[in-house]
């Protein structure tokens, strides 16, 4: 594609917007979030299979459960805890990417089929 | 959705484990494919967005609540195999930094998010673009309703799990009934968010859309072999 900096430079504004999004969900807005069980935990109380849920084997860790080891107030608990599961995803995630790709461009380029294109 | 350790038995786990590290294996190559100039970070980032939004719990009926599972978002906008080890990845941070999703459970949860709902999600998306006009809306609405979908097939593939290797007896009739009653409503849900957040990136970014690449406008010069393929043009 010949597109030029301008694209370059609205991709990374395009970027940084998006992490903006992101943090700002994960620190704002997780500490609303519904604490109800979710769907596979209703139906596993209704039908009387929860009990078989055993604990977690990292259930002592610092984040364990979206809460911050020493933090009492549980909605910052749980935006602080947010915000490192956003970063930490990206971070891993921009790392992991880029090494797949590295590793394409390594291989000897082969024709593309057009089985993954939508509509033809 | 995320299955806890003690649900399922050993074997299973174990089979499901299997099953997606094959499945990663094949992702890995095949996303190498799909990732074009400058998308690792793209790639990254909704990884972390299908993280934050992991977090959001909304209310679907009487004490009962759902989140995003985010396998066709991720899919439509970065490619199916790509999509899936997003969806990988954010399971496996939640399952060992935040004890969420048991660890013996990761392969289940894997196989159920990020194939079953994510790849699975992304065929019938690729099937409604088919029957749809190839407009920018119609992406939208396609993406939609594939991800409402996949909410429910994934909730199958986990009551499918559970009839061969569930610890506890129960009337699997009834947890079938229950599983899919409850994922449908959750799917709505899933549906609204997928559609809002592809919605806004055609809005602003459509290039940038995977699942909308055959809409992007056409070079004056291209290639032949550009033109076959409908996509990927360097």
């Amino acid at each position: 594609m010949t597109d030029g900096s301008m694209t370059r430079s609205t991709t990374l504004l395009f970027l940084i917007g998006g992490l903006l999004v992101a943090l700002g969900l994960a620190f704002f807005v997780s500490p609303l979030a519904s604490g109800s069980p979710d769907g596979l935990e209703k139906v596993a109380i209704d039908q009387g299979f929860d009990g078989s849920a055993e604990d977690h084997g990292l259930g002592g860790s610092a984040f364990a459960d979206y809460g911050v080891k020493g933090v009492e107030d549980e909605g910052l608990a749980t935006g602080l805890s947010g915000l490192v599961g956003v970063v930490l995803t990206f971070g891993v995630g921009m790392i992991l990417f880029g090494l797949i790709r590295v590793r394409r461009s390594r291989e000897p380029r082969h024709q593309p089929t057009g089985a993954n294109a939508p509509a033809g | 959705m995320h299955i806890p350790d003690g649900f399922i038995n050993a074997p299973v786990s174990i089979a499901a484990g299997a099953a997606s590290l094959t499945g990663i294996a094949v992702a890995v190559r095949k996303a190498a494919d799909e990732l074009e100039e400058r998308a690792a970070p793209l790639a990254g980032l909704v990884a972390a967005y299908v993280f934050a939004l992991q977090m959001l719990n909304f209310p679907v009926a009487a004490g009962t609540s759902g989140h995003l599972l985010g396998g066709v978002l991720a899919a439509v906008l970065v490619g199916p195999w790509t999509g899936a080890i997003c969806i990988a990845l954010v399971l496996l941070i939640q399952a060992l930094v935040f004890a969420d999703g048991g660890l013996s459970a990761l392969g289940l949860n894997v196989l159920n998010m990020a194939f079953v709902g994510g790849l699975g999600g992304y065929v019938i998306f690729l099937a409604l673009r088919r029957l749809l006009p190839r407009t920018k809306p119609m992406v939208v609405l396609a993406s939609g309703i594939a991800a409402g979908l996949s909410v429910v097939l994934a909730s199958i593939a986990f009551w499918i799990e559970y009839s061969v290797g569930g610890t506890t007896a129960v009337d699997l009739a009834t947890v079938f009934a229950a599983m899919v009653g409850v994922h449908g409503l959750i799917g709505i849900g899933e549906g609204i968010i997928t559609a809002l957040t592809v919605g806004t990136v055609m809005a602003v970014r459509p290039d940038l859309v995977y699942g909308a690449r055959d809409l992007r406008p056409q070079p004056t010069v291209l290639p032949p072999a550009s033109v076959a393929t409908g996509g990927v043009h360097r």
